[in-house]
């Protein structure tokens, strides 16, 4: 599946986007999954409550499962407006 | 209803003008702009907002459908841009349609709260100290659970 990152995700990560093959159910086992690759990973997820997560470009929880899902992305709480 | 992602400025004067003719029998129309302000420490040279391309548009779809659900709506318009920004540049801008004012003025604060904290943006100030995300605001959060 794709995994995005954005704004300062994005940066401390250090890229937009990438492919990622996994086993993982759910988010929040994917999230484990990356924090074990490298420093940069443990670090942009150290706080999950400073994250929030959208699955297939819909907002939702980390419990959310990851059957057939195509797209995950993870960003800090939105400014818009 | 009309829903825009644009990086481009837009014509406040214009869209509001368009927006508030052609309508049949609606009394109120509201409209709101949002402004680029000066960084709460001041010195602010730009302000860079970034996106969620497959995302936002859909968002936005979204939080303007719920609130045509919600009140008695003839029509609904939501500009919001991204890029590079400085102060005094309009970042966005809701219009909302009603046979009276209370639903469309209660539906524009709807669209504004939810575009806040619902819409996948993110704003970066640029000053001569270096950049800095804009955190989200609690009060922001707090905003939605009065809808």
């Amino acid at each position: 599946m794709d995994v995005l990152y954005f704004a300062w995700v994005r940066e401390r990560i250090g890229i937009p986007k990438e492919k990622v093959e996994t086993n993982a159910t759910t988010v929040m086992q994917l999230v484990e999954e990356l924090k074990t690759r490298e420093a940069r990973y443990e670090v942009a997820f150290s706080d999950l409550s400073a994250l929030r997560v959208a699955v297939d470009q819909e907002l939702t929880d980390f419990d959310a499962p990851l059957e057939g899902v195509r797209e995950v992305a993870f960003f800090p709480p939105m400014t818009g407006g | 209803m009309r829903v825009v992602v644009q990086e481009e400025p837009f014509d406040f004067g214009r869209e509001a003008q368009d927006f508030a003719t052609g309508h049949n029998n609606m009394g109120a129309i509201v409209t709101f702009t949002g402004v680029v302000r000066d960084a709460d420490k001041g010195g602010m040279d730009r302000m860079v907002i970034e996106h969620y391309p497959g995302m936002t548009q859909k968002a936005l779809e979204k939080i303007a459908e719920e609130a045509v659900s919600r009140w008695d709506l003839g029509d609904v318009l939501v500009i919001h841009r991204h890029g590079e920004l400085r102060q005094g540049d309009m970042i966005m801008m809701v219009a909302t349609a009603s046979r009276h004012r209370v639903n469309a003025f209660e539906a524009a604060e709807y669209l504004m709260d939810y575009l806040k904290s619902r819409a996948p943006f993110w704003k970066k100030e640029y000053t001569a100290d270096g950049a800095e995300w804009v955190a989200a605001k609690d009060e922001d959060e707090d905003a939605l659970s009065r809808w």
